[in-house]
């Protein structure tokens, strides 16, 4: 009786295990997993050779129109730089925190020769897991990998353009401290 | 010398390497965005677009450079199987997806025929380069970590032919392209894909629409000649074109 009550319940363990295994095993993959094949048929794709040539650049219109929104007064000005050759006072000036709707925007100008040299961001709203679940599994015919943190020594950045209200007001605000 | 202005609601970054670096030049092609932002804007009231939108001036009546990139649209959407569409789904024309790299491309086109050598022009994340940096080295350009908004980066490349970069996603303003073919597609799964080509142009244009088509974009871009791309998924897992490495490893190569 003991002997088949142990077995029994080895039995029980061992497929709850194995059921455990399976579900945790095939979850991953399937996330992961590429369709290749589905991908080469689903586009039938004309062969591309060149470059197009557009060099329609001599129309430029005089049409200055003041871009993004009327900066706003701002009650806490910065000690007057020294050089001024453009509309703004040399320096670093801070903007104001703006919330955007999923977090803060900040951003910080910088002023060199009486222009704008520079835009720094503050303050990011962090909307997303910054954790990455780590993968070895490389997609059939192209490498992947875990993306990672470099150091920013870089002349710039690409990235999708990050337009929005919360930046411009903030970026206002700094330039409204700026200004002569 | 670099110097930044926000026009089409972003910032407009030049940087002249040259010692010759006029503010001149640098007005000059800050008018020049200006005027393409008065022109194609869909949120300006004067615009062309709002006008042609509006049905204030008839397809006949389009100016020379609408012309041009209304045709330059019906060939990307050719080249593109149809994923690359200006009609949005509410039956309006929106040229965002191909007016920045095309202005962008004038615009270095500008400083090129000025005689500048050494540049680079940004607006909103898309870049192209031309001659050296300040180094005398390839220009260095950061792919923007889609997860983390100060600019952090993950990973660099290094250009020295003139090339254009361009990276388009969902991730700062929520989606803002759209599948033309399948119009529930909420296009979640890549949130990040950069495409390097030929000049910004054709970088900006393939970029845009190869997030339109999902996880199957980065073999689009792998099947284009001349183009290399790096998409990003939600799981942080980048996934690279063949040919991507040679951007990675071109410092190394030349200084080695």
């Amino acid at each position: 009786m003991k002997k088949a009550f142990l077995s029994l319940a080895l039995i029980f363990v061992f497929s709850a295990y194995v059921l455990y295994v399976r579900i945790l095993g095939t979850d991953l993959p399937t996330v992961l997993t590429p369709e290749p094949n589905k991908t080469k048929t689903a586009l039938s794709l004309p062969q591309y050779n060149g470059t197009t040539q557009t060099t329609s650049t001599n129309s430029v219109a005089s049409s200055p129109s003041s871009p993004g929104t009327k900066p706003k007064p701002s009650p806490t000005p910065t000690p007057a730089p020294v050089i001024n050759t453009g509309k703004y006072r040399n320096g670093s000036y801070v903007g104001n925190s703006v919330d955007a709707y999923y977090g803060n925007v900040q951003v910080k100008a910088v002023i060199t020769g009486g222009r704008i040299s520079d835009v720094q961001f503050l303050d990011y709203p962090q909307d997303r897991q910054n954790s990455v679940r780590i993968n070895s599994r490389a997609m059939p015919y192209l490498i992947s990998e875990a993306i990672a943190a470099q150091d920013s020594n870089v002349d710039a950045v690409s990235g999708a353009s990050f337009t929005s209200a919360a930046y411009v007001e903030s970026l206002s605000s700094a330039l409204a401290q700026a200004r002569i | 010398m670099k110097q930044v202005q926000i026009i089409m609601g972003t910032p407009v970054a030049v940087e002249i390497v040259d010692k010759e670096a006029k503010q001149e030049l640098f007005d000059e092609v800050f008018d020049y965005f200006r005027y393409v932002d008065q022109k194609f804007s869909t949120y300006k009231k004067d615009s062309e677009i709002t006008m042609l939108n509006e049905k204030k001036i008839r397809k006949e009546e389009m100016s020379k450079d609408m012309k041009t990139v209304f045709e330059l649209s019906e060939e990307t959407k050719k080249l593109t199987d149809g994923y690359f569409d200006i009609v949005t789904p509410s039956g309006m024309y929106d040229t965002s997806g191909l007016v920045k790299g095309w202005s962008i491309w004038n615009a270095s086109n500008i400083l090129k025929e000025r005689g500048v050598k050494n540049f680079y022009v940004e607006a909103g994340g898309d870049i192209q380069v031309n001659g050296k940096n300040e180094s005398g080295e390839p220009w260095c350009i950061g792919i923007q970590n889609p997860f983390n908004k100060k600019r952090e980066v993950i990973k660099k490349v290094y250009l020295s032919k003139n090339e254009g970069i361009a990276t388009s996603g969902s991730y700062v303003r929520g989606a803002h392209i759209y599948n033309p073919k399948n119009k529930d597609d909420k296009l979640d799964e890549i949130i990040s894909l950069t495409v390097i080509g030929s000049n910004i142009f054709e970088a900006d244009r393939f970029a845009t629409a190869a997030f339109a088509m999902g996880k199957d974009g980065i073999y689009f871009v792998e099947k284009m000649k001349g183009f290399e791309g790096y998409s990003i998924n939600k799981k942080g897992i980048a996934t690279m074109t063949a040919g991507f490495n040679n951007y990675i490893n071109n410092k190394e190569k030349i200084y080695a």
